[in-house]
């Protein structure tokens, strides 16, 4: 194991921006990627000669490509707004985690290769040429952003670390220093169809085991069906949510929901993965061959819709992207939007009364909720601004009945990262995750002091897993964390007898109900 | 013709050109640069008369400054709210006769420039004083301000205590504009006040006083939400499209 020994955070009862303590962190660094990893990507295996050039000239290559970097990397002021902002800061006081200090790591090479003053003055406006110990912090440093985007929300000119952090990892891809974790991840996808690399026939089988669960604990026979064609809903959803706890009760809820409303869908073995880690890498070209999956399955199962199971980042690339990587879905029924985040929909069907609940189902609980923050800052749900906030509340609210949201600064647009976004969601990083998570921990235990709260819900795989990970390290449980659609299943009260009738029946029945409310 | 005269006379020519033509570059720069993906900060507005509305907020009140840090807030909006009065208020040695809006700005414009000193004093003793600030701050952050703070400091001597002939002053930029040069008063405070903002107008391009036209630019800001909507493939994104099927 390549982690060190280090020490939890403690938890304060307010937060405190700490003072800097330069250089702690710079030990944090992911495992590099393979030769044959890389290369399956399309990248140099290791370290090319003249890496220095290649960095260079892919630097230049990449402003002219994109004009957030462009303009992110002349307009900033040094106004220092944004250094407090950072989970990362916040959790390890190194200064190279203030937002702004991590884009002055790439920054300074800009300057100093295609600016007139960093060229003539370096010293001056600080700019540094490029060398190996700038390489080495630029490795580990940009994996210790997770592309929250909190520091977009606070600066003046919506300076957003996260894209120099993507172009950084191009920049590193294209010399040979790729992460082990997102580009062997990355490979899997394009060969098998999700992270996992879980074949056609063993996701069959687990999807056949979660039949038998439910119909064992509901006495319903729920389906989970797989590339079924002529279904109206394609879902795709992260490949945790096949096996993991507690992501796998929530995709047990999404079952239920259309289960209830005799919306018929199917997963895909093909697209079998929400997640696009080529948003991590910076890499259009690996994050449109990934959406491309998407809509092949749609084509080929001759889907109506593509709904989006619970997943922060894939939510990011999904509503943000989609359209723009693998549009247009002229194909798909233009009477809803493509694509649908599970929570629309099933909100949707609560608003027209589709679904029967039972809030006491959740009465052993009081919770609170956690934005994600790439559905917080980087998408949208419902058609007005802010419905990434609302939907996810009303859903939860309709289904429990102990609610609290935790305190202001820390949900909403300003919410604090879990700490293991961004393609950081690896164990050779635990030190990192672990005290990045600091901020989220202390308004968890806010709310867990004053209000009794006992879980937390989470609607992202990746804040899923991140979570069931450090609470053990702050004093929490690891079952104190849930899905959203969790909730959702536990309060779904099913009808034994519905099985046997035709969906006709089924939505005629749910017309009643609404017109009856 | 003074010596004096013919060299500030060669030295505005030349700031005026660097100024407007390398500017001019970065504006087409940013402009011609594509925004291949949908990147603003949400929650942001849906159309477009919503994100006029959200970058005025910007531009007027630092709606996000406002959210960060409210002394950086106050010592910046204070700065440069000042800033932009007392650069109105110099229209009039532009203009002749000078517009009516700006006669009235004039007794502001006047005040103005303790206004804009304080809030650069504000902003500089951040920078000394927080150790978050001070790290990330290069030697010519420092500068910046100083060399704003030497600007305020003359134009508000010359306001309140040493005069010039301002008369004269006006007679030289309106024969800059024609080309018919007369002399510039050569008072000593004058002189160094105009050094500094030539020298400003020189740096404005290849500094970080880039923000002013780059905050316009900025895709976290200035885009309307609507990617479901509609798509936004970049000019060099087209030729991956055609590995699309359907
Ligand atoms: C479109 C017009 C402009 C806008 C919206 C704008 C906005 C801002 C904001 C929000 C900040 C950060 C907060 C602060 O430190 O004050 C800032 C900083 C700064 N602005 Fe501007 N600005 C504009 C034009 C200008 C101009 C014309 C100048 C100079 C001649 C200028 C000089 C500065 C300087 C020097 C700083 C850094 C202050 C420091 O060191 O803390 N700005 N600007
Ligand atoms: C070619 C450009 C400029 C000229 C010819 C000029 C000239 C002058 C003169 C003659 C005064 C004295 C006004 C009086 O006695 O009532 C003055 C004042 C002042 N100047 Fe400038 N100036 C120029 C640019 C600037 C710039 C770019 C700044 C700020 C960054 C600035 C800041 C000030 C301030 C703060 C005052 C004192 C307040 C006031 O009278 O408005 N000046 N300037
Ligand atoms: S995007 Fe998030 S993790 Fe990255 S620097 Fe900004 S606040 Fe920190
Ligand atoms: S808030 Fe924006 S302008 Fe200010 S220091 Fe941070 S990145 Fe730079």
């Amino acid at each position: 194991m390549a982690a060190a020994e280090f020490e939890t955070p403690k938890i304060r009862e307010y937060p405190i921006i700490p003072r800097l303590q330069e250089g702690v962190m710079a030990h944090s660094k992911p495992y590099v990627a393979k030769p044959d990893f890389q290369e399956k990507l399309g990248y140099p295996g290791e370290l090319v000669d003249n890496w220095k050039e290649v960095a260079i000239e892919k630097m230049g290559e990449l402003t002219g490509k994109y004009r957030s970097l462009q303009v992110f990397l002349d307009s900033c002021v040094k106004c220092g707004a944004c250094t407090d902002k950072c989970h990362y800061y916040l959790g390890t006081s190194d200064p190279k985690n203030m937002p702004v200090a991590r884009q002055d790591l790439f920054r300074k090479v800009y300057r100093r290769y295609y600016t007139l003053s960093g060229k003539l003055f370096p010293k001056l406006v600080g700019a540094e040429d490029l060398t190996e110990e700038v390489l080495d912090d630029w490795y580990s440093y940009f994996h210790q952003c997770s592309q929250c985007r909190r520091c977009s929300v606070y600066c003046p000119y919506g300076i957003d670390t996260a894209e120099i952090s993507m172009a950084a990892r191009e920049v590193m891809d294209a010399v040979g220093k790729g992460q082990k974790y997102c580009n062997e991840i990355i490979g899997k996808v394009h060969v098998i169809g999700n992270n996992l690399g879980l074949p056609e026939p063993a996701l069959a089988d687990t999807l056949e085991g979660l039949e038998e669960d439910v119909e064992e604990e509901t006495g319903v026979q729920v389906r989970f069906p797989l590339d079924e064609k002529g279904a109206e809903v394609l879902l795709v959803t992260p490949s945790a949510d096949f096996f993991a706890e507690p992501h796998i009760d929530g995709l047990i809820g999404y079952a239920k929901v259309f289960h209830q409303a005799g919306i018929s869908w199917t997963l895909s073995s093909y697209a079998s993965e929400a997640a696009n880690f080529g948003m991590f890498i910076g890499s259009y070209e690996n994050m449109q061959k990934l959406a491309l999956r998407i809509r092949q399955a749609a084509l080929d199962l001759g889907v109506k819709r593509i709904v989006f199971g619970e997943c922060g980042h894939a939510w990011r690339v999904a509503y943000s992207f989609l359209n723009t990587l693998a549009g247009p879905f002229d194909f798909l029924d233009p009477d809803y939007p493509v694509p649908q985040h599970i929570c629309e929909v099933t909100h949707g069907l609560i608003e027209q009364g589709k679904l029967t609940l039972d809030p006491s189902q959740n009465d052993d609980m009081v919770l609170t909720y956690h934005d994600s923050c790439n559905v917080a800052r980087a998408s949208r749900m419902g058609d007005r601004p802010g419905g990434q906030f609302e939907i996810p509340r009303e859903v939860i609210r309709s289904v429990c009945n102990h609610y609290v949201d935790m305190p202001s600064y820390s949900i909403g647009e300003g919410t604090y990262c879990c700490g293991g976004g961004g393609g950081l969601l690896t164990d050779d990083l635990i030190e990192l995750r672990v005290k990045g998570a600091l901020p989220r921990m202390e308004a968890l235990k806010n709310v867990v002091d004053d209000y009794g709260v006992t879980h937390m819900a989470a609607m992202c795989a990746i804040c899923k897993s991140q979570f069931s990970k450090v609470f053990p390290y702050y004093d929490f449980q690891m079952d104190q964390v849930v899905s959203v659609h969790q909730l959702v299943g536990n309060a779904i009260v099913l009808q034994p007898e519905e099985e046997n009738r035709s969906e006709a029946d089924q939505s005629e029945e749910a017309q009643d109900q609404a017109e009856a409310a | 013709m003074s010596v004096i005269t013919i060299v500030f006379a060669v030295l505005f020519y030349v700031a005026t050109a660097i100024l407007l033509v390398f500017t001019a570059h970065k504006i087409w720069q940013y402009a011609k640069t594509p925004a291949p993906l949908k990147i603003p900060t949400t929650p942001a507005p849906t159309t477009r008369s919503g994100v006029v509305f959200r970058m005025i907020k910007e531009l007027t009140i630092f709606e996000s400054l406002f959210k960060s840090s409210k002394w950086t807030w106050l010592f910046g909006w204070m700065f440069h709210f000042g800033l932009l009065l007392v650069l109105l208020r110099h229209l009039r040695y532009f203009t002749d006769p000078v517009w009516g809006w700006v006669v009235f700005l004039q007794p502001f414009g006047k005040y103005a420039a303790f206004m804009m000193l304080a809030g650069l004093a504000g902003l500089w003793a951040r920078r000394i004083f927080v150790d978050r600030v001070r790290y990330i701050s290069a030697p010519s952050d420092h500068l910046m301000l100083l060399l704003l703070i030497a600007i305020g400091v003359t134009g508000a001597l010359m306001t309140f205590v040493e005069h010039t002939d301002i008369v004269a002053l006006k007679a030289f930029f309106l024969g800059l504009f024609v080309f018919n040069w007369s002399a510039l008063p050569p008072d000593p405070i004058l002189i160094v006040h105009l050094s500094l903002v030539i020298l400003l107008m020189v740096i404005f391009p290849f500094s970080k006083l880039l923000h002013a036209p780059g905050v316009f630019f900025s895709p976290t800001r200035n885009q309307v939400d609507n990617p479901r909507e509609r798509r936004h493939v970049a000019d060099w994104a087209t030729r991956l499209e055609s590995t699309k099927t359907g």
